[in-house]
């Protein structure tokens, strides 16, 4: 029942996220389906994740967008989507049916034990090209975050030079 | 049809798929392309915690969904430094007027 209501409400938010006006509200809900999401994650067995992902997609990504709308202004453009949106919906509904009818089979009835120890060995020890990995997006995030920071100025060096 | 946990969950993990890629399909706005990705990667992410809870290795499901969340964090922050310098550049966060081969 618990899991019914959290799905409910991650799906709701993240349809509100996609249909609301605004960039700031959609923002918002956003962050509500993060926080849905890390809630889903610890009960299924994994709280680090969860906590990083609170932390992460409810904290630090939300801030971020709230960033980029200040700067770049919440701007609405409702006419006219790429495509009409039944038949969006349609597409959408027809894929998930049939990945749903190909998943349900391979399911168990239930959820085995989980261990829920050993995630840093696992990590560090099995996983440490992710690690390196991480390590390389983080340093590509930081250039991104200096691209967002950069203010356009194309002129200033010919100015400083005369 | 019995609910199960796991049986909600993949419920929840297409549903998200489904709200990502019709975000996709119908939006025009820069940063709400962003957020219809950031919808679809949570999809993902809790596919994988789900897989890995299901074959018993939790752990293996956990490392990927934090390579997958540094990775969509690392995708948002630079499509949101890109959309915020095309609204310099061209003015607008439309889509279709970044095209230019139509005219």
């Amino acid at each position: 029942m618990l899991y019914i209501v959290l799905v409910a409400g991650l799906l709701v938010c993240a349809y509100m996220a996609i249909r609301t006006g605004r960039l700031l509200s959609s923002a918002l809900w956003l962050a509500g389906a993060s926080a849905l999401t890390s809630i889903i994650m610890y009960l299924l067995g994994a709280p680090e994740v969860g906590v990083i992902e609170l932390s992460v997609g409810a904290g630090l990504v939300t801030i971020l967008f709230v960033f980029a709308i200040n700067i770049a202004g919440d701007e609405a453009i409702e006419v006219k989507a790429l495509m009409p949106w039944p038949l969006a919906l349609v597409l959408v509904v027809v894929a998930a049916v049939m990945l749903i009818f190909m998943a349900l089979p391979g399911l168990g009835a239930n959820l085995p034990q989980a261990q829920l120890t050993g995630f840093v060995r696992t990590f560090w020890e099995d996983r440490g090209l992710d690690a390196l990995l991480q390590i390389v997006l983080i340093f590509a995030g930081t250039l991104g975050m200096l691209g967002l920071l950069a203010e356009a100025r194309p002129d200033s060096h010919s100015k400083e030079n005369s | 049809m019995n609910l199960s946990v796991p049986v909600i969950i993949i419920f929840a993990v297409f549903g998200l798929l489904g709200v990502g890629f019709y975000g996709l399909l119908i939006t025009r706005n820069l940063i709400k392309v962003v957020v219809a990705l950031q919808i679809l990667v949570k999809g993902a992410m809790i596919a994988l915690i789900l897989a890995g809870r299901m074959v018993g290795q939790i752990n293996l499901g956990q490392s990927l969904a934090l390579t997958v969340i540094v990775a969509d964090t690392i995708v948002a922050v630079v499509a949101l430094a890109l959309a915020v310098q095309i609204r310099r550049t061209v003015g607008t966060l439309d889509v279709r007027s970044l095209t230019n081969l139509r005219r």
